[in-house]
């Protein structure tokens, strides 16, 4: 990721940021659909892309990052292949959500919150993606599994390890 | 399009989505008006997608196409509300309910019954509707549907959520027809205030007087808001309005537009609702195609457009100045009021802001009257409320009753009460700005004001079942651990208060409770309450002061005896192993993370190996001995 440190990625990802930048510019209120534009094309945002989209909109980068660290939808880091996400809202909650997200961590050896080491996996809660019928549910990508029990986690990530190989 | 076309539009798919209305022999005899002998519709809503309808709907097109049949109407709508039991397909004009669909019942019910000729396939039906005696009851008159009243989410599972005009044969834009073309913007707000209606975000502010300040305030620019950053953990209520009837809030903001003289929306909607926004999207951009939205709608002289601005997880972006805020493309951190948002709202413009479910209401209002509505519900609440069930309830899904309904009703008559034979603990309603009601108050008519009686809110609409199995000291802190990590920290009652009331709960569920901790807890609750700067941080202690009022038992007896009587918190767990039950097979031991248990020399009366032991000191109260033992020898204290 060091490349990232001196330019915005590659030279193809660096378009497009500009292209979005430049369409929603004159747009009031535009910097958070700019940074989550921006999200979808690197995967997270990193400090030259918030500092290219502070130039972009002529606003200082401190303005930039206070957003960006405001919403958890945004990432200071890069997130795994497979973005692991145990939802921990109420009704997930109720049903022993904490065991399947204990069981995550314990699977691949991470914390929530950490990529693993090949990349392949990150894990992340969120409150609640409205599935509260199939409770506790977690997604992996935008997949959504649901009646989770402990037991059941290893069988879903393996299923990921094995399309990777 | 003009108004003519409109009316041609309804016209012309009316009878189409009659046949899903009507009962059914009146809608076996409308079928036969229609070119369609059956219509199948499937929920493609958030929870049935999860359980994957897109299959059971792939795979039922491809059966009917293998089976040469054309005369079968395959529909995508949103949800049917009975969530736990998804996929589910209906199948009119018999209007069979066929639940947890997997892609060979869909054969199974495509080559037995959707062929000419065919019978219902009883088997693969919800039981509800299958009487002992064989005969099929409709499903609204099963105990899940017979005391539920659909108003917000009257086109919810009845149209296909992405076609406007099965959105419009329904009802849709035919009161902004009304509006338009005989009602004055004064008239629009007296029959909204008239109406009762009261916001359903939570707060339960009087619709129409929001309205009213917005249009006297003075200015060329105002803008109306719809809040659909549904952020309480455990509701979907809004999310359901918009993945099934899309169109009813932008019909709804177009009449609020008109109301006040504004003539620019903005929906504020979660990012983690992608379905929701898909279909937004969709229907925006019909909406513009029919002339519905955009310049001089239908032809009358109005403009109102909308856009949709996506929320990035931030729950008090769900505060109106927040939300405001965060359009704007800022922290979403509130702003003081005054001066309120209906004086100066977005970009410091006059602005209403109602959310989704508040929305879907305003339709059937302009269309039925203030009198009809005002005919259903209590005293002050009026009209009816959308609850998200979940939790420890049978039938988890979405529900709509009038105001009033008891929570007994809605729990054991609705929801089917609780599974495996657990007792009914208590309801949380309202979520993290909301509170616990318990056992006793279960007879309670459910409207706004009842609910803060009784210690909780009504909130936007979560309402979560606990039963004996869980903690009340450990829900507060997980409701705590969530405003606390919310709190967007411009107030420092908040910011420092949420951090210190979390810290005492965590305190006490470990064991290290102490006797004044619980007065500690209610002197910053109150504080909290009465300076912090917007709701989240007045709030968030309810949770806490809620339980602390209605199960204080349960937090002395974590204190005084270092005992959770719910066996949810960790530290005040112990586990032991009978020595009598125990085989001596191991299995405990062998899955130990920690080797915690060992062998003792001790051989049970009957059994041929001696027992095991955990040693107190090494167990993390894990509990995989307890899930790995066979014969129930190891026991939580």
């Amino acid at each position: 990721m060091e490349h990232c440190e001196a330019k915005c990625g590659t030279a193809e990802q660096e378009k497009a940021l500009e292209a979005v930048i430049e369409a929603s510019r004159s747009t009031p209120g535009c910097l958070m659909h700019i940074l989550q534009e921006a999200q979808g094309i690197y995967g997270y945002l990193p400090m030259p892309v918030q500092k290219k989209i502070a130039e972009g909109l002529g606003i200082s980068l401190s303005e930039v990052y206070g957003v960006v660290t405001f919403y958890a939808q945004f990432s200071l880091k890069p997130k795994g292949k497979n973005r692991i996400s145990v939802c921990l809202g109420t009704a997930c909650y109720v049903k022993g959500s904490d065991k399947i997200l204990e069981e995550v961590e314990k699977e691949l050896g991470i914390k929530c919150g950490e990529c693993t080491e090949d990349g392949l996996f990150s894990i992340d809660s969120c409150r609640c993606v409205g599935a509260c019928g199939l409770a506790p549910v977690m997604m992996v990508g935008d997949e959504v599994y649901g009646k989770l029990t402990p037991d059941k986690v290893k069988g879903i990530l393996d299923g990921y390890k094995e399309a990777s190989k | 399009m003009t108004v003519k076309e409109l009316d041609a539009i309804r016209a012309k798919k009316q009878q189409i989505i009659d046949v899903r209305r009507l009962v059914r022999e009146q809608a076996e005899e409308m079928a036969k008006h229609t070119a369609y002998r059956k219509q199948v519709l499937v929920c493609g809503g958030t929870g049935c997608t999860s359980s994957h309808s897109k299959q059971v709907i792939e795979h039922l097109e491809k059966t009917l196409a293998e089976c040469d049949i054309h005369d079968v109407l395959v529909v995508k709508t949103g949800c049917f509300g009975l969530c736990t039991l998804g996929p589910i397909m209906i199948v009119y004009p018999e209007g069979a309910f066929y639940a947890q669909m997997t892609p060979e019942h869909v054969e199974t019910v495509v080559r037995k019954h959707l062929v000419p000729g065919g019978e219902i396939v009883k088997e693969l039906l919800f039981q509800d509707t299958v009487h002992p005696d064989g005969s099929i009851t409709p499903f609204a008159e099963t105990p899940f549907y017979k005391k539920q009243m659909r108003i917000a989410l009257r086109n919810c599972g009845v149209i296909a959520a992405e076609d406007i005009e099965e959105a419009i044969a329904a009802g849709d834009y035919a009161a902004i027809e009304k509006v338009l073309t005989s009602m004055t913007p004064d008239d629009v707000i007296k029959e909204v205030l008239d109406s009762g209606l009261r916001g359903r975000g939570g707060a339960g502010f009087p619709t129409g007087r929001k309205w009213s300040f917005a249009k006297a305030s003075a200015g060329d620019v105002k803008y109306v808001c719809c809040n659909a950053d549904e952020g309480d953990p455990g509701a979907f209520m809004d999310r359901s309005v918009l993945e099934g009837d899309p169109h009813c809030v932008l019909e709804a903001m177009t009449i609020a537009g008109y109301a006040i003289g504004a003539h620019q929306g903005y929906i504020y909607v979660r990012a983690e609702y992608p379905i929701a926004v898909e279909r937004l999207k969709i229907a925006i951009k019909q909406a513009r195609e029919y002339g519905l939205l955009g310049k001089n709608i239908l032809g009358l002289g109005f403009d109102f457009d909308i856009d949709i601005r996506l929320g990035a997880g931030a729950f008090v972006c769900g505060e109106e100045t927040a939300l405001m805020t965060s359009i704007e493309g800022h922290r979403g951190e509130p702003r003081p009021r005054p001066p309120f948002p209906a004086v100066k709202g977005l970009f410091g413009k006059p602005t209403i802001l109602n959310n989704v479910e508040t929305w879907a209401n305003i339709n059937p209002i302009i269309m039925k009257g203030a009198a009809w509505y005002s005919s259903i519900g209590t005293e002050k609440s009026k009209g009816t409320k959308v609850f998200a069930l979940g939790g420890k309830i049978t039938n988890v899904g979405l529900v709509e009753v009038p105001m009033g309904t008891t929570l007994r009703d809605i729990i054991y008559e609705i929801g089917g009460g609780i599974p495996n034979g657990k007792a009914f603990k208590a309801a949380q309603t309202g979520g993290p700005s909301g509170g616990c009601i318990p056992a006793d108050l279960i007879d309670t008519p459910i409207d706004f004001d009842n609910l803060v009686a009784i210690g909780s809110m009504m909130g936007s609409g979560g309402l979560i079942v606990l039963d004996e199995d869980s903690c009340m000291v450990d829900i507060s802190k997980f409701y705590l651990e969530f405003t606390a990590d919310e709190s967007c920290g411009k107030c420092t009652p908040c910011r420092i208060g949420t951090r210190r009331l979390l810290d005492l709960l965590t305190k006490i569920t470990e064991g290290k409770g102490e006797p004044e901790d619980l007065e500690k807890i209610e002197a910053l609750a109150q504080h909290m309450k009465t300076s912090s700067l917007c709701a989240l941080g007045q709030s968030a202690p309810n949770p806490v002061l809620s339980t602390l009022a209605k199960f204080r038992k349960e937090y002395e007896d974590h204190i005084y005896n270092h005992h959770c009587t719910a066996g949810v918190c960790k530290a005040l767990l112990n586990y032991t192993i009978d020595k009598e039950k125990c085989i001596g097979c191991g299995m405990c031991a062998k899955n130990c993370p920690v080797s915690a248990i060992t062998r003792t020399d001790y051989v049970a009366p009957g059994h041929k190996l001696a027992s095991f032991e955990i040693d107190p000191a090494k167990c993390i109260k894990c509990g995989v001995c307890q899930g790995n033992c066979k014969f129930k020898a190891v026991e939580r204290k």
